[in-house]
């Protein structure tokens, strides 16, 4: 009987503790949703493009979105998306090659390296920004030349994050690399026919941060871009429009912009993220 | 274990002998690579090697004569003809004539720095080169031809091949660009120097340095702005790590609780603020917590206020909301880290506390806490370094408001939000365009963060061996 009891009052106690959680869940999801909501609303205002203290549009209407295209937003959103498909490309090749080498190989410089590297992360990156933009200025490539500047900035020093892809390939055992090494195959064969196929999952996820990361880079876009609309990326551009001057006819518009911006993006994190969680995971654990 | 003798195996067939050693056995034709680069090689049949370690050397020498010497001859003076001026009767205005170019006299001076110190790194490894070759073939060895040498970059030395390119952008694009920043920390670059256009500029020595830990000035002062700044940089770096490591913890113990339904709708609910793209949800949510935002009106229409509230415009408020809003982006990146590695304690351990009477809260303090700080301390680390550096989040939430009056505001206006990263960018930003006080601070943060980093990195080290597990 006793017994009996227990359990039912134990049953009683973890339902009364799951509906504790449900009710924070619930209240955790409106917290996490209400700006995405509010700002898909308020990208559907009317009737006035200024900041407004209420959400609910009084007249909905495609106003904004119609106005993004007649802005340089159009030309914000290709600098970016350019920035973004290179670095997709480039910056795997290498984050790769970088990792690989530095998971597999034995040199006499490795150690060395991996500390040189961990110093230079230790610098505060906007310290190497200053030199760089008076170098892409003496090159031509700042202002309306923004993108080529942007990509070479974001490529040149991709190979500094190797780490999550390092501990990655240190997990994939080194006897496959040896037996194919038996059977006959070079070293650059073994990379491309052995491990890169095995590598999938970190390559989708060194991809996939390439190619979000330019969308929100802030920092350097708007030292490049200084003083002109046309190299600027959508971080910038949209950034300009909430500033003093502009916010009160632009608002609105900045809403629907960064819905554009939004879906695609986002879209594409939902899609590939069990890769996502699988680097970020194994970064965190292996430090 | 076969990795070890392979390493060793390595070792020998490429550095047998060092510098000196070489040197002093080479033969003749090994001494005479100390004065034509490649001659060593090249007599033993390695022609193509020696006519490279050749050209270079002619090169070099080109060079120096060209314009390294220039450079480095004005290297320490950092240029003596600065812009001048000739008013032109004409056209009734002044035409400047631009003479000798600080940044550029600095900036090639320390190329031609590093490329002498290439060449003398080259010049000894020809005479390696050159006596490997000898001893080689006194024993009657094989000696690497050309093609073995191109053959091997894809195969024993591929390693050389994959990390040519991302070495040569990090030493252009980061290394290149640090080692001058901290050169410009000892000069006086700003705006109104800028070597070229406006004036030269100059060494100065630690001066700046003195300027910023200077107490000159009272309350405005570099250095009273510096300690509050500092101050806040860490309280927030603290603030922010530990808010979210704890919270996120909860949170993914809440998801993923036995008996709780639709774990995928929350963690997906979650993850949207990882998705999109952050400036956007950073802009937005700072703009709806502005006076006229809809923060405000939400709480005017409710009747629970009757002016609006000032947030940026309020030091505290301020400080609070930049660590609040962090928390919403921060928890869902924590949530995944937790969710992964709670899946990873043994459930037994649990199973057991709970036999010999453990309620949740001991088992989280007792078994989920240690296991997950164990797990996760050099995360940890590098999110608290990580944090005192995080630019996005202040500059886009609060832009370092509200402003403290006392600071300079010819560094653009610094405020009570600022990290010292966002004080070094609204320096370099600012009206006077202080270079070379950004760069001070530059090499002060990094000393601040490379000092936490090795305390903690040891103290780590001592009950986790990190080495390398492949």
């Amino acid at each position: 009987m006793m017994s009996k009891d227990r359990k039912l009052g134990m049953k009683a106690k973890e339902r009364i503790g799951n509906i504790f959680v449900y009710i924070m869940l619930i209240i955790m999801s409106i917290i996490w949703l209400t700006p995405f909501v509010c700002i898909v609303l308020q990208s559907f205002r009317v009737e006035s493009t200024w900041q407004v203290g209420y959400v609910m549009p009084k007249e909905w209407g495609l106003d904004n979105y119609r106005a993004l295209f007649d802005s340089d937003f159009t030309t914000w959103y290709m600098n970016t998306l350019i920035i973004a498909v290179v670095c997709a490309i480039v910056n795997p090749l290498m984050v790769l090659s970088m990792s690989y080498t530095l998971s597999r190989f034995r040199f006499k410089m490795r150690k060395p390296l991996m500390k040189f590297m961990l110093i230079l992360g230790l610098f505060p990156g906007i310290l190497a920004m200053i030199i760089l933009y008076r170098l892409l200025k003496d090159m031509g490539l700042t202002q309306e030349n923004a993108v080529p500047g942007l990509i070479l900035v974001y490529c040149a020093s991709s190979g500094m994050g190797y780490y999550i892809a390092k501990g990655f390939f240190d997990t994939i055992s080194t006897s496959l690399d040896e037996s194919a090494r038996i059977d006959g195959a070079n070293r650059m064969q073994v990379f491309f026919k052995i491990i890169m196929p095995l590598a999938k999952p970190i390559v989708i996820y060194t991809v996939l941060t390439a190619f979000m990361a330019p969308w929100g880079d802030f920092m350097f876009a708007k030292f490049v871009a200084f003083g002109t609309s046309k190299g600027m990326n959508v971080a910038v551009g949209l950034w300009s429009w909430l500033t003093k001057d502009q916010i009160n006819s632009r608002y609105t518009m900045f809403c629907a912009g960064g819905v554009i911006v939004a879906i695609p993006v986002t879209l594409l994190f939902m899609f590939l993220q069990k890769y996502y969680v699988e680097g970020v995971t194994g970064g965190a654990v292996k430090g | 274990m076969g990795k070890k003798t392979k390493e060793n195996k390595y070792d020998e067939l490429f550095h047998k002998a060092g510098f000196a050693e070489s040197f002093a056995k080479g033969d003749a034709a090994t001494k005479l690579s100390a004065i034509i680069m490649g001659l060593g090689c090249a007599v033993r049949g390695q022609l193509a090697r020696g006519f490279i370690f050749l050209t270079f050397q002619v090169l070099f020498i080109l060079y120096m004569i060209n314009s390294g010497s220039y450079w480095l001859s004005m290297l320490p003076s950092l240029g003596k003809v600065g812009p001048t001026k000739e008013y032109d009767a004409f056209f009734d205005t002044y035409v400047p004539t631009y003479n000798d170019n600080s940044f550029e006299i600095l900036l090639y001076g320390i190329l031609t720095v590093f490329l002498i110190v290439a060449f003398i790194l080259t010049w000894a490894l020809n005479i390696k080169m050159s006596y490997d070759a000898q001893v080689k073939k006194e024993q009657g060895k094989k000696i690497n031809r050309f093609i073995d040498d191109v053959h091997s970059l894809v195969d024993e030395g591929f390693y050389k091949t994959l990390l040519s390119l991302p070495m040569l952008g990090i030493t252009l694009f980061t290394f290149l660009p640090i080692v001058f920043m901290i050169f410009i920390a000892f000069t006086n670059y700003d705006g109104k120097h800028d070597g070229y256009i406006t004036n030269l500029f100059t060494w100065v020595g630690l001066e700046n340095f003195r300027t910023l830990f200077s107490m000159a000035g009272g309350k405005g002062s570099y250095f009273n702005v510096f300690l509050s700044i500092l101050g806040w940089t860490v309280a927030w770096a603290f603030l922010a790590t530990f808010s979210n490591y704890f919270l996120g913890i909860l949170v993914a113990m809440m998801i993923n609780k036995k008996g709780i339904r639709f774990k995928k709708l929350w963690r997906t609910i979650l993850v949207l603020t990882i998705a999109i793209p952050q400036f956007i949800s950073l802009l937005y949510v700072s703009k709806m917590f502005d006076k006229g935002g809809i923060v405000n009106g939400f709480l005017m229409n409710m009747g629970w206020i009757n002016t609006p509230i000032d947030y940026w415009g309020n030091a505290t408020y301020a400080r609070i909301l930049v660590v609040v809003i962090n928390i919403w982006i921060g928890i869902p990146y924590l949530m995944l880290i937790a969710t992964g590695i709670l899946m990873n304690i043994p459930a037994d351990l649990y199973e057991a506390s709970r036999i010999d009477g453990a309620n949740p809260i001991q088992q989280f303090r007792y078994i989920t806490m240690p296991y997950m700080l164990f797990v996760t301390a050099p995360y940890l680390l590098t999110s608290f370094t990580g944090n005192m550096n995080n630019f996005n989040v202040i500059y886009l939430l609060s832009a370092g408001n509200p402003v403290n009056p006392n600071a300079s505001a010819a560094d653009g206006g610094v405020g009570y939000t600022d990290l010292l990263i966002t004080w070094l960018y609204k320096i370099a930003l600012g009206s006077e365009s202080r270079y070379y006080m950004a760069s001070v601070l530059g090499i002060v943060i990094f000393i601040i963060v490379s000092t936490i980093t090795l305390l903690v990195y040891n103290r780590l080290g001592s009950n986790k061996n990190e080495g390398d597990m492949a």
